[in-house]
C-alpha cells in the first residue's frame, strides 16, 4: 500500500487519542515514504498508553514535519524514500500492524544491505528534529540513584570501574539504613516536585514500603504473576514448533497487559503497558532480575524521561539452560550474588549513559552505592572527576552534595 | 609444502567487543590470548564485517567469503560455495579431511552450500556436540548435563528442544570412535558447551587429523540475556580454550609445525553509547563497534608479534585460506591477506 492511499477509516481500530492524531495529520502522512510513516504510526497507534514525554515527542515530530515546506520535507525524508521495500512488505497492512511491519522491515534492511542507509537516514532525521526545537530543561536537575551488590559481603571485583573516573569515589559511607534513607529521599522529591511519571523507583526484588502518590513504582517481585504468564505463553509458542523466533517476537510485541493479568485504567493502564513491554520485549527480563532492572531503567529514562530514578539491583538466579528457565521457573531459585554485582555495576554505567542522553545532562547527578557497604560513587556538576573521599559521611550528606 | 599444510579456524559465534578483550580494560579477560598467543601471532586490529550481524549467517559468510543474505534463523545452506567445498574439490580431498564443530542452532547446514557447481557431497562433515550429547543421554537422564546443553542465545527466549538421533549415535561410534559411556563420562567433567566442542574437535584431530578444521565457539552469546558477568565468563572460557587448542596443535605430530591457526569473533557487539542499542547485550545497531572485530593468525610462515592496523574484511579469510592451502576461491568477495600468505 502507498502512503498516498491512506484514508481516515483505516484508523478505526486505533485507540481514541491515537486515531484523532492520525486523522488530524492524514494529509501529512500521505506525503511520507512508507518505510518512515509505518514507523511513525507504530508510535501513533500506542499514543493513548504513552508517557507524557513520549506523547509530546510524537506531536513534536508531526508538527515539525507538517511545518516544513515541501522541498525541505522531501530533503528530510530523502534517506527513507530511497529504501526499497520487498513486495511482501508493501503488501503488509502497515497501518494496523505497524509493529509487525517494523520487525519485518528490520530483517529486510539487513538482508538487502540497506541497514546502513536506513541508519544514516534515521540519525539525520533525529538531528533535524532536535535542531528544530529549543531543548526543554527538566523542572529540576535529574537525579539517578543505583543500589547494587546486595548480598555480597566481600568481593575482589573492582567496584564502579567505569563510573569512578566520572566523579568522586567515597570509601567511608555510613551504610546504616541506607536503602530506607534513599527511598525516603526519592519519595520526598516526588512530593515536592510533582511531575506525571517524573519520579521512579524500580526494585529487583520486593519494594521497600513507600507512600508517595507521585512516585511510579515497579518491582520484579510484584510482577511475578505477569512473568509467569509470559513464560507460559513463550513455552506454548516454542512447544508448538511453528513459526520460530520471529513468530515468538511477533506474539510478544502484540501482547496486551490484560493477557498477563495487568488490568487497570488511566495512569495504571499506561504503567501496565510499560511493564508489559519490558517483560515481553526485553531480552532476559523475564528470568534475570538484573536484566529486568537495567532494561526497565533504560526504558523508563528513554520513554518517560523522569527527573528522579532510583533503581535497586538484587541477586538474580543462577544460570540454567534457557529452556528450563522458561518451562520450570523455580519458586526459590539458587541465587548468584557475585555475578549479579558485576551485572549491576555494568547496569549502573549503562543507566548513567542513558540519563546523560536526556536534556539537562550537564546539570544531572548520579549516585551508585554498594548496598550495606561504605563504598559509593557520586557524579555531579559540582564534584570533581576521578577524586576520592575518605571522610566519614552518610548517604543523606552525599545526596546533599549532589542535589 | 602446501599439500602438507593444515588450517584450524576458531570463531567466536557470539560477538565479543574490543573493550572486553584487547582494549586495556578488557585485557584481564584474555590472559592466554594476550600473553601466550599474541606474541606468536600476526594480529589484525580491524576486521570489518559488512554483512548481516546474525551468528549463523555471519559464520556462513566467514566460511564462503561472501556476505550471505539469507534469514539468520532459516534452516538453509549458504548460497555460495564454502571454503570446505573449494578445498575438497580443487585439491581432491576426502570428506574426512574437512570438519566443522559448531553449536546446534542452525549450524547443521554450514558444511556445504546450495551452489550447483559445488554443494552436495563436496562439503565438510558437521558435528554438533550438543546433538551428540543429547543422543547419548536419551537412554539416561539429562540432569547432570544441563549445563552442557545450553541453548541458542541469539534468541534467548526461543529455545527449541534439542534432539538426538541414530545419526548422532553413529557419528559417535564411527567418526569419533567413542563409546556412548566414554563420551558421557567425559562430558560429566566439562563446564560448558564450548568445552564439549573443543573435546570433540580434539577427538577429530586424533582420529582423522583433518587438514581443514573449523570450530565455532558460542558460550559468549549468553550476553543476549543481559547478564554482563556471564558474558565475561564466556570470554574468559574462550580465551582458555583457544590456548588449549594451540597447545593441542603443538603437541600433535600430525599438526605441529605445519598448522596455521586463525582466531576471530564473527563480529563485535553494540557500543555502550549508541542510543538504539543496549551496550554489550546485542549486535543490532550496525554501528562501527558491532561491525568491527579482530583476528589472530599464527603458525609457520606467519610473522610473529606483528600488529596489522589497516582495516581488512571478514570475507578476506576464505581467499587467505585458499592461498595458504593452494585452492581457488573464485566466487569469494574477499582478498587474500598478504600479511599471512
Amino acid at each position: 500500500m502507498l502512503s498516498s492511499d491512506l484514508k481516515p477509516e483505516q484508523f478505526q481500530t486505533y485507540p481514541p487519542q491515537g486515531r484523532q492524531l492520525a486523522i488530524a495529520h492524514i494529509d501529512l502522512l500521505k506525503q511520507l515514504p512508507p518505510s518512515f510513516v509505518a514507523l511513525l504510526l507504530r508510535e501513533v497507534i500506542a499514543y493513548d498508553w504513552k508517557f507524557p514525554a513520549e506523547q509530546k515527542d510524537v506531536t513534536r515530530q508531526l508538527t515539525y514535519l507538517g511545518g516544513l515546506p515541501n522541498e525541505q520535507r522531501q530533503e528530510a525524508m530523502a534517506g527513507f524514500a530511497q529504501i526499497r521495500l520487498s513486495p511482501e512488505l508493501e503488501g503488509l497492512d502497515w497501518v494496523n500492524a505497524p509493529t509487525q511491519f517494523s520487525e519485518r522491515l528490520t530483517a529486510h534492511l539487513w538482508s538487502s544491505h540497506q541497514i546502513d542507509g536506513f541508519r544514516a537516514a534515521a540519525l539525520d532525521y533525529g538531528r533535524r528534529v532536535d535542531a528544530s526545537r529549543t531543548p526543554e530543561k527538566p523542572p529540576i536537575p535529574r537525579l539517578g540513584i543505583m543500589v547494587i551488590g546486595q548480598g555480597v559481603a566481600a568481593s575482589s571485583y573492582t567496584m564502579f570501574r567505569k563510573l569512578r573516573k566520572q566523579g568522586v569515589y567515597f570509601n567511608a559511607v555510613k551504610p546504616e539504613n541506607g536503602v530506607r534513607l534513599l527511598v525516603d529521599a526519592v519519595a520526598a522529591r516526588a512530593a515536592a516536585h510533582p511531575v506525571a511519571f517524573g519520579h521512579w523507583y524500580i526494585d529487583g526484588a520486593t519494594q521497600e514500603p513507600v507512600s508517595s502518590p507521585g512516585l511510579t513504582s515497579v518491582s520484579y517481585q510484584a510482577l511475578e504473576p505477569a512473568r509467569a504468564a509470559i513464560l507460559k505463553k513463550m513455552e506454548r509458542v516454542i512447544k508448538s514448533g511453528t513459526g520460530g523466533p520471529e513468530a515468538l517476537h511477533d506474539q510478544m510485541a502484540e501482547l496486551r497487559p490484560e493477557e498477563i493479568g495487568l488490568e487497570g485504567t488511566g495512569d495504571a493502564a499506561v504503567l501496565n503497558h510499560f511493564q508489559s513491554s519490558v517483560l515481553a520485549e526485553g531480552s532476559g527480563t523475564q528470568i534475570f532480575s538484573t536484566s529486568f532492572v537495567q532494561w526497565a531503567a533504560r526504558e523508563a529514562l528513554r520513554r518517560a524521561q523522569p527527573v528522579t530514578l532510583l533503581a535497586r539491583f538484587t541477586p538474580r538466579q543462577r544460570q540454567r539452560p534457557m529452556g528450563e528457565l522458561i518451562a520450570s521457573p523455580q519458586q526459590s531459585p539458587t541465587l548468584d550474588p557475585e555475578g549479579s554485582l558485576i551485572d549491576a555495576d555494568m547496569g549502573a554505567y549503562l543507566t548513567w549513559i542513558n540519563q546523560q542522553r536526556l536534556t539537562g545532562a550537564e546539570q544531572s547527578s548520579f549516585l551508585v552505592w554498594w548496598e550495606d557497604h561504605p563504598e559509593a560513587v557520586a557524579i555531579a556538576p559540582t564534584l570533581p572527576h576521578g577524586a576520592v573521599s575518605s571522610s566519614s559521611i552518610d548517604l543523606n550528606q552525599v545526596l546533599a552534595q549532589i542535589t | 609444502m602446501p599439500s602438507r599444510r593444515k588450517v584450524v579456524v576458531v570463531t567466536f559465534g557470539g560477538g565479543a567487543r574490543d573493550e572486553e578483550t584487547f582494549m586495556p580494560e578488557g585485557q584481564e579477560n584474555i590472559p592466554h590470548l594476550l600473553t601466550e598467543l599474541l606474541p606468536q601471532a600476526s594480529f589484525f586490529t580491524q576486521v570489518v564485517n559488512r554483512g548481516i550481524l546474525g551468528h549463523y549467517v555471519a559464520t556462513a559468510s566467514l566460511a564462503t567469503g561472501v556476505y550471505e543474505r539469507f534469514n539468520n534463523f532459516a534452516d538453509v545452506r549458504p548460497e555460495n560455495p564454502t571454503v570446505f567445498e573449494y578445498f575438497r574439490k580443487d585439491l581432491k580431498r576426502q570428506a574426512r579431511d574437512a570438519w566443522v564443530v559448531a553449536p546446534s542452532n542452525g549450524f547443521n547446514r554450514i558444511g556445504e552450500s546450495s551452489n550447483r557447481s559445488y554443494g552436495q557431497g563436496l562439503g565438510a562433515g558437521v558435528i554438533l556436540p550438543k546433538g551428540l550429547l543429547t543422543a547419548a543421554l536419551d537412554s539416561g537422564g539429562r540432569t547432570s548435563y544441563e549445563h552442557l546443553l545450553r541453548d541458542n542465545y541469539e534468541t534467548p527466549l526461543y529455545t527449541p528442544e534439542l534432539s538426538g538421533s541414530e545419526f548422532e549415535l553413529a557419528q559417535l561410534d564411527e567418526i569419533l570412535k567413542l563409546s556412548v559411556s566414554d563420551f558421557v563420562a567425559h562430558a560429566r567433567n566439562l563446564a560448558s558447551p564450548d568445552e564439549l566442542s573443543v573435546y570433540v574437535a580434539r577427538q577429530l584431530m586424533r582420529q582423522f587429523a583433518p587438514s581443514l578444521l573449523w570450530i565455532t565457539l558460542h558460550d559468549i552469546d549468553v550476553a543476549h540475556s543481559g547478564t554482563f558477568s556471564l558474558y565475561i565468563e564466556g570470554i574468559q572460557r574462550s580465551d582458555r580454550l583457544c590456548a588449549e587448542i594451540w597447545k593441542a596443535i603443538q603437541a600433535d605430530p600430525e599438526y605441529a609445525g605445519k598448522t596455521t591457526l586463525f582466531i576471530l569473533p564473527d563480529f563485535g557487539r553494540d557500543s555502550d553509547t549508541d542510543a538504539s542499542g543496549n551496550g554489550f547485550q546485542h549486535h543490532r545497531t550496525g554501528d562501527a563497534l558491532s561491525r568491527t572485530t579482530w583476528m589472530l593468525a599464527m603458525g609457520p610462515g606467519v610473522r610473529q608479534n606483528v600488529v596489522v592496523d589497516r582495516p581488512v574484511e571478514s570475507v578476506d579469510l576464505v581467499p587467505t585460506l585458499g592461498s595458504l592451502l593452494g585452492f581457488s576461491t573464485r566466487l569469494s568477495q574477499g582478498k587474500p591477506l598478504p600479511e599471512v600468505v
